[in-house]
Order: structure tokens, then C-alpha cells, then sequence
């Protein structure tokens, strides 16, 4: 579904992302994981668009979108978060959410000035579409509250929901679960499984262990930029390199 | 009860209240007191500029510091068009709208590409280049001297521009008009695109969102607002100068925002008529106003980033949650007036 | 041929002060990620302290120059301590407006006590030098040799001493840094002061050149602004070339193309240049 061929990103004379090639099926969670600095946002950066490669292809569901800009790229259905994520704080958690339909509406200021009906319809479907996401990731109760009034935890939430609310096809999550607790982070893996039961693919990049063993369908190593390894939970955890890559390194505890 | 008085403030009918006190207030003001009426109308001239740094700063979150540079491009726009070129002022005002327009899309195309701090920096930059061209420019601008003997707009039939009331209330009508449309515009997809540029710019991509074409929107917006303000201003002085340009305007504009609340809808008329009516009724302080007013952007900012009109929704919206009311339309769009206010409009 | 070197000994010394002042402004903007639109004001009031410890206090030229080089690093971290530390974690916007904040009162401040109308500095260096037909102020000399030693100096700081070293970590990597133990607030306030002092010391060295006035740091700061932009933020060799390169285009544009749109250059300079990089000139990443 998702396909990266030698995908290289140098930044002056240093290579962040270094000819990684990886395929990443549909309906499945796929975990980056890597001791830090290993380029894991990089690489997320480079799928959605935010940088662009020096070399190497990225092809979404055969269609190659290398150069494409951020923008197209999430219109295409490639949804994201963001290890901060900066929401709109007295703001109320359902208006958050709303802007993240946008992308599937086309008016514009005339429309405003008239007050259209194409508006007024869009409006609706984008309230409509985050109410749909908040559901999803069980924050309903919480559609009023002041985004500053809410826990981490549920900030993290919101921040799916406004992925999911893009109406994407595969969602990169960066370090959902930093700054959560383990009992919360269970919570957070369970709604990543609904995701994929509802058809999504799911990316995420994360250092807690635990999570990843427990949820990956598949891993990614990456360190220092390459990639080290890959394949299932078992094949990874067991694997030489793996183990000395974060031995050898910053070993991450669990935030 | 506080909350009910807040409630009664936030009610849709309120700002219908305001309109018809304004309407009115020329009258109260008493026949003698043309003075009071025409510092009314130059608030609601810089209101309506204020809208503008709104858009493109408290929405959208980029630091324009050219905003009276664009100003004063308006200003002298009608300025130069009614008494050098002959121009009728309704014209020439449609002419300062499109040449704030379209210089706002030029700089904006240019300047919006720039991240943050570097985007201040370099529209300070614009700000006092206007302002340079503007005093040096003789041939065009007059250079130092200015342009006096403007145009006051057209009138019709036994309505007369010259006199204040009539002026008061042309100001008025495009003051409502403004921020009428800038309330459909915040409530509004459109809006809202704005406001996620302003969460982040990497968020605000990821959601699909053209950061480029949406940036220049709201600078274009924001331009053509500062642009009529300029124009209506020339109309009601009928003198212009350089210090119109001046880089404090944009500086005064800034606490009027942060006062009321940057990126309220309502932030710019309380911050601009509160500022505005106490440095007038404590003129005698007129000498320490500048001592005060630095201290004083700087409490702002770290103590009540929120403003008035920010502060007091917020109030809302939690005592209404702790109250167990059900969903408050206590989100950006509402109607909001500081009681103060009120009581200074009939003063 | 002569009149060509004028220009450029002229351009040399507009270099030495606008690099000099935009030196403490990429300090400040590289380590900690304020631009300070304070700065201009610190350089300002830097020119105003030295000159009435000259002529209130019958102190000379340098000891003025040292009394005003502290006392406007004292203010500078006040501004640290009581502005910039709050919002250190507020939205960026808020750190700029502050800084404009901090500007209005520090220009009202002088202008209350000591009124706006400019004023000429005195120094010890009155007289001119010609050197096969070129003028050079003996001051402008002092200011070229003056600049070359502060940079100096500066490095050797930062480079050879523990508490330079500690600087450059903060502005390198921030969260390295801090696990290493180095205190950010006592970064945070030694680059203000060494900024504040790099101020002060341009503004008095510069200021019996021109005229001492409230309005004084305003082409300037905006002139630092463009010269950080354009050597890269938070880099000191940057700011000197930078200050070199506008200083020069100043006094050569100014001559040879136009005296009353000099000022104009530098903008337009950065116009062009941020029109065709909008990373400006030397920015390796983001930002």
C-alpha cells in the first residue's frame, strides 16, 4: 500500500534517511522503531510531504507522489500527527476538529460573502465528519470542552481524531503514546487496532516495547538513518542487530 | 449572578443593542459636543483597521508589521487621487481598495513564504520602506508636506459629508459592514483554515490545507481593511502626511488588539474604543502615556494574552461547564461587550 | 581612484558598527530564538548613559563607554529575567510583541529624562587622518580597530572558556545541553549581557559620528535585522560579513547612486535576497 524504494534525504552533509526501502501492507500496523535520531520523523516527513528527498521513490497505492507537496499528499489520504501537536486551546474539542474536513471542500471566501448553499452543506458534512471522529476515538462526552481543559491523554486522541477526520486511507502516528500511561497507552494501541479493523492502515513510529510487540503486524529498524532490520515482532525482537543498535546507543525508557 | 450577566452579554440580540446605542450616540453626545462624535468616528476608522491586523495576525498568526503601512497606502491613495488627479472620492476609494489589494497579494506572495519571525522582520522592513518612499517620493506624495484639501466623499441630496454626523455614520455603516463580514468569515471553513495555519503551519499542511493560497488570502483581506480605513480616514480629515506611516500605528494597533483579545471577533472594537475613550479621559496623563504603554504591552502578553473579550469567553464557557448548562455557544463566535464599554458609550 | 577608497574606508566603518550591533543580536536570536526588536533601543540608550556620564559626571570617553556597556547589560537582563523567561513558553508571537514593548518604554523612558532632542558626543579622537587622499576620521579608525578586537576577544570566549563553551552548547543542542546540566538561565542572561554590552559599546563608539537622539536605534535594529538574516541567524561570522557587506553597499550605494534613498539599500537588499531564499543565505535546515 504503501511502497518506499531507496529513499535518501540528505541534509548538508548529512544523511538523515539513507537508502530505506520498505513495503508497507495495507489493513496492517506498521512500527518504525529506532534509538533516537534515527531519522523515524524524517521519514514520516518525507511520506507526507513536509520534506522532500534527494532521491528515492515513494509510491501510495501505485501512484508515486516523491514530489508531491504536503497538501496533496493528505488530500490523497495520507493522514498525520505530530509528537507536539499544537491545537487551538480555548477552543472547544468538536470546533478543533471541524477544519479537519476542509480538504474535501472547495468553497471559498465568495461563498462566505453570499452565505451559499455549496457552504452550508460543506459545513455540515465537516460538523458532521468530526462528530463521526470523536466517536471513533470515544471523546464524545468530551465534544465541549476547552481543548486546555482536557488530559494529555485525551489531547492525544483528539489529535487521531483530527487525522481520521481527513478521511484518509493510511494514518502516520509519531509517538502517540509519549507521555501516557501504561494503562492509557493500552487504550491508545486498542483504538489503533479499531482503526484498522475499519479499514485503515496505520504507521506509527513509538519507543514503547511493550505497545509495539503487542499491536505490530510489522517493525521497521531504523538507525542512524537505515534500515537495520524488519519483519514480525518476534523476528525483530530477537534479532542480533536490533539488540545491539539500542545497547549500543541511547537506550530509551518508556516515557 | 456574574454568569447571568455574561449570559445576557453573549445573547445574539446584544449586538443589536450596541447598534442602536450607536446609532443613537451622536445624539446623546449632545449637540455641542461634536468633538466626542468625531474622536467616535476616528476610533471606528481605526477599528475597522484593526479588523484587518485581526485576520491576518489574530487568525491567522503572522505578525504583520506593515499593517499601517497599508494604511497609510490607502490614505494617500484617495489623497493623491481626488486632489491631484481630479478624482471624485467614491472612485477613489474603490481605487485605494484595489491598490491595497493587489499590493497586499505582491507582498504577501513574496513575504508569506517566510516562517514566523523572519516574516515580522521583513514586513517591518516593508513598513518603513513605505514609510521612507512616502516622505522622499516628492514628486508623487509630497513628500513631507503631505496632501491637504482631500475630497470629503460625495454626498446626496441634503446629506453632506463635511459635517461630522454625517461622516460619524458613513463610518459607522462600514464599520458594521466589516465586522459583519468578518464574523461570517471567522465562523466559516474559511476561518477555520486560517486558525489551523495559526496552530502550526506542519499541522495545518498535513490537514490538506494550501498554506501559501490561504496565507496570501487573509494578507490580502487584511490590506484591503487597512486600505479602506486609510481611505475613509483621508475622507474625514481631508489631510494626510507621513507620520500616517508611521510604524506606531501598527505598534498602537497591536494593544488595541491585545487589549481586546487577538483573534476575537469582537477583541478589536472593545480593545479600540477602551484604549481610545481612557487615554481621552485621562488626558492629563498624556505625558506619561508612552512611559505607560510599553510596561503595559508587556504585562499584556504575559498575563492577559487573552484579553478582555478572550478572558471573558473563556470565563463563560467553563463556569457554563461547571454549571452543567448544556453546549454553550461559547466558541470563538460570539457576541461579546465589556459592560464597561457600555457604560462608557453613554458618558 | 581615491574617491573610490573613500567610499570603501567609509563602508568599513559603517561595516564595524552595523556588525558589532548585529553581533549581539544573532547571539540572542541564535541562542534563544528571540528576535529582540529591543535591541535597537539597548544601543540607543547604551549612546545616551555614555553621554551624560561625560557631561554629568565629567567622566571621560572611556570610562563612560565601560559605565554604559554595564549598565546596559544590567537592563538587558532584566529584560531576560522579567520578559523573555515568562514567555518562554508562550506562542512566538507574544516574545515579539513584548519585545516591542520593551522598545516604546525604553525610548519613552529617555525621552522623558532627557528629552529628544539630539545631542553631539565628544571623544578623545577629534581628529582626521589623510592617507594619500583619503580622509579617515581618527574615531573611525578607533571604531574599525575597536570592532576587530571585540570579535576577537568574543571568540576567544566563547571558543577557549568554559562559560563560552556553555553558550555554544545551548545554541547547538538545546536538550543536550540540559542533559548535561548546563543552566539555561544563566546562558539565557549571559547572552543578553554580552549582548546589551556589544551595544552599548557600538553605540558609543559610533555615536560621536552622528548624533545621539532617541530615534537613533531604529535604522539600525532594522539594518541588524537584515544582516542576521542575511549571514544566518546565530552566526557570528555572519554578522560580521553581513555587517561588512551592507556597510559597504551603503556608503558605495550611497555615493555613487543615490544619498537620500541610502537607507533603502539594505531592505531591498533583503527583499531580493528573501524573495529568491526564504531560508535566508546561509540556513542549513528549517526555520
Amino acid at each position: 500500500m504503501l511502497k518506499v524504494e531507496h529513499l535518501t534525504k540528505m541534509f548538508g552533509g548529512l544523511a538523515a534517511v539513507n537508502d530505506v526501502s520498505v513495503d508497507f501492507g495495507a489493513n496492517q500496523i506498521n512500527a518504525i522503531i529506532g534509538p533516537n535520531g534515527a531519522g523515524k520523523s524524517t521519514f514520516f516527513n518525507l511520506i507526507s510531504g513536509v520534506h522532500q528527498p534527494t532521491s528515492g521513490r515513494i509510491l501510495l497505492d501505485g501512484q508515486d507522489v516523491t514530489t508531491m507537496r504536503c497538501d496533496h499528499v493528505a488530500k490523497l489520504g495520507v493522514g498525520r500527527t505530530f509528537q507536539t501537536t499544537n491545537l487551538f486551546e480555548t477552543a472547544t474539542v468538536l470546533d478543533n476538529l471541524i477544519v479537519g474536513y476542509r480538504l474535501r471542500t472547495r468553497s471559498g471566501l465568495w461563498d462566505v460573502l453570499i452565505n451559499s448553499k455549496r457552504l452550508q452543506a460543506e459545513e455540515k458534512a465537516a460538523r458532521e465528519k468530526a462528530r463521526e471522529a470523536l466517536d471513533f476515538v470515544g471523546l464524545t462526552h468530551a465534544e465541549n470542552r476547552y481543548i486546555a481543559d482536557c488530559t494529555q491523554e485525551e489531547r492525544k486522541r483528539v489529535a487521531f481524531a483530527l487525522a481520521l477526520a481527513t478521511d484518509p486511507k493510511i494514518v502516520l502516528l509519531d509517538e502517540p503514546a509519549a507521555g501516557v500511561n501504561p494503562e492509557e497507552t493500552e487504550g491508545l494501541a486498542a483504538l489503533m487496532k479499531k482503526m484498522v479493523k475499519n479499514g485503515l492502515t496505520v504507521c506509527l513510529i513509538e519507543h514503547k516495547m511493550d505497545m509495539i510487540m503487542g499491536i505490530a503486524d510489522k517493525i521497521m529498524v531504523l538507525d542512524h538513518g537505515e534500515k537495520i532490520a524488519e519483519g514480525t515482532p518476534e523476528e525483530v525482537k530477537n534479532n542480533p542487530v536490533v539488540i545491539e543498535a539500542y545497547l549500543g546507543s541511547d537506550h530509551d525508557a518508556a516515557a | 449572578m456574574m454568569f447571568k450577566l455574561g449570559a445576557l452579554i453573549m445573547h445574539p440580540a446584544s449586538k443589536f443593542v450596541l447598534l442602536a446605542l450607536a446609532l443613537i450616540f451622536p445624539l446623546l453626545a449632545g449637540v455641542e459636543n461634536e468633538y466626542q462624535v468625531q474622536v467616535m468616528a476616528k476610533a471606528f476608522i481605526i477599528i475597522i483597521a484593526v479588523y484587518g491586523f485581526n485576520v491576518i495576525t489574530g487568525f491567522c498568526g503572522q505578525l504583520n508589521l506593515a499593517h499601517g503601512g497599508f494604511y497609510a497606502i490607502g490614505a494617500y491613495t484617495v489623497a493623491l487621487l481626488t486632489v491631484d488627479a481630479g478624482w471624485n472620492y467614491w472612485p477613489a476609494l474603490v481605487a485605494a481598495l484595489v491598490v491595497t489589494g493587489v499590493l497586499g497579494f505582491l507582498v504577501g506572495a513574496v513575504s508569506l513564504r517566510l516562517k514566523e519571525h523572519y516574516f515580522a522582520i521583513f514586513t517591518l522592513c516593508v513598513g518603513f520602506i513605505i514609510y521612507l518612499l512616502i516622505e522622499k517620493w516628492d514628486w508623487l506624495t509630497h513628500g513631507v508636506i503631505g496632501v491637504r484639501n482631500i475630497s470629503e466623499p460625495d454626498g446626496f441630496g441634503i446629506v453632506n459629508f463635511r459635517e461630522t454626523n454625517a461622516m460619524y455614520y458613513l463610518v459607522l455603516f462600514f464599520m458594521t459592514f466589516i465586522i459583519w463580514f468578518t464574523s461570517r468569515i471567522q465562523k466559516s471553513l474559511v476561518g477555520r483554515t486560517f486558525i489551523a495555519i495559526r496552530n502550526g503551519d506542519d499541522l495545518a499542511q498535513s490537514l490538506g490545507i494550501n498554506l501559501m493560497k490561504t496565507k496570501i488570502l487573509a494578507f490580502v483581506i487584511s490590506t484591503t481593511y487597512a486600505g479602506l480605513a486609510g481611505g475613509l480616514y483621508a475622507g474625514m480629515i481631508r489631510v494626510v502626511g507621513p507620520e500616517e506611516a508611521n510604524v506606531l500605528q501598527t505598534f498602537n494597533m497591536i494593544m488595541y488588539m491585545l487589549v481586546g483579545g487577538i483573534g476575537t471577533l469582537f477583541g478589536p472594537l472593545v480593545g479600540t474604543l477602551g484604549v481610545t475613550w481612557i487615554t481621552e479621559t485621562l488626558q492629563f496623563l498624556e505625558a506619561y502615556r508612552m512611559l505607560i504603554f510599553g510596561p503595559l504591552l508587556v504585562v499584556l502578553v504575559i498575563f492577559f494574552p487573552l484579553g478582555i473579550c478572550g478572558s471573558f469567553l473563556t470565563w463563560m464557557h467553563r463556569k457554563a461547564q461547571a454549571l452543567g448548562l448544556g453546549p454553550k455557544k461559547a466558541q470563538t463566535q460570539s457576541k461579546v461587550k465589556a459592560s464597561g464599554q457600555e457604560a462608557n458609550n453613554n458618558a | 581612484m581615491t574617491i573610490f577608497l573613500q567610499q570603501v574606508f567609509n563602508g568599513l566603518t559603517l561595516g564595524s558598527v552595523y556588525g558589532l550591533v548585529a553581533l549581539g543580536l544573532t547571539l540572542v536570536y541564535g541562542i534563544l530564538h528571540i528576535p529582540n526588536f529591543a535591541h535597537g533601543a539597548l544601543y540607543m540608550v547604551g549612546a545616551f548613559i555614555s553621554f551624560y556620564v561625560m557631561q554629568d559626571l565629567g567622566f571621560n570617553y572611556w570610562v563612560a563607554m565601560a559605565g554604559s556597556a554595564v549598565i546596559v547589560a544590567v537592563i538587558a537582563i532584566l529584560c531576560e529575567r522579567l520578559v523573555f523567561h515568562p514567555l518562554r513558553h508562550a506562542p512566538p508571537i507574544h516574545d515579539k510583541i513584548a519585545a516591542i514593548g520593551i522598545l516604546l518604554f525604553l525610548e519613552a523612558a529617555v525621552h522623558a529624562i532627557w528629552g529628544s532632542q539630539p545631542v553631539r558626543m565628544q571623544t578623545p579622537f577629534p581628529g582626521v587622518v589623510n592617507l594619500g587622499g583619503v580622509f579617515m576620521r581618527e574615531q573611525a579608525i578607533l571604531i574599525i580597530v575597536a570592532a576587530a578586537v571585540l570579535v576577537t576577544a568574543l571568540t576567544i570566549f566563547l571558543r577557549k572558556t568554559m562559560v563560552g563553551a556553555t553558550i555554544i552548547a545551548m545554541a547547538q543542542n538545546r536538550e543536550g545541553a540540559f542533559l548535561v546540566g548546563i543552566d539555561a538561565n544563566r546562558v539565557a542572561m549571559m547572552t543578553f549581557a554580552i549582548s546589551g554590552i556589544l551595544a552599548a559599546v557600538a553605540a558609543t563608539l559610533f555615536a560621536p559620528m552622528t548624533l545621539v537622539s532617541p530615534v537613533m536605534g531604529h535604522i539600525v535594529i532594522m539594518k541588524a535585522f537584515v544582516i542576521i538574516i542575511l549571514g544566518g541567524m546565530g552566526s557570528i561570522p555572519g554578522a560580521i560579513v553581513g555587517g561588512m557587506i551592507i556597510g559597504m553597499a551603503e556608503a558605495l550605494g550611497g555615493f555613487y547612486v543615490s544619498d537620500s534613498y541610502k537607507d533603502v539599500i539594505a531592505f531591498t537588499l533583503l527583499v531580493i535576497i528573501l524573495s529568491v531564499r526564504p531560508q535566508g543565505l546561509f540556513a542549513k535546515g528549517a526555520h
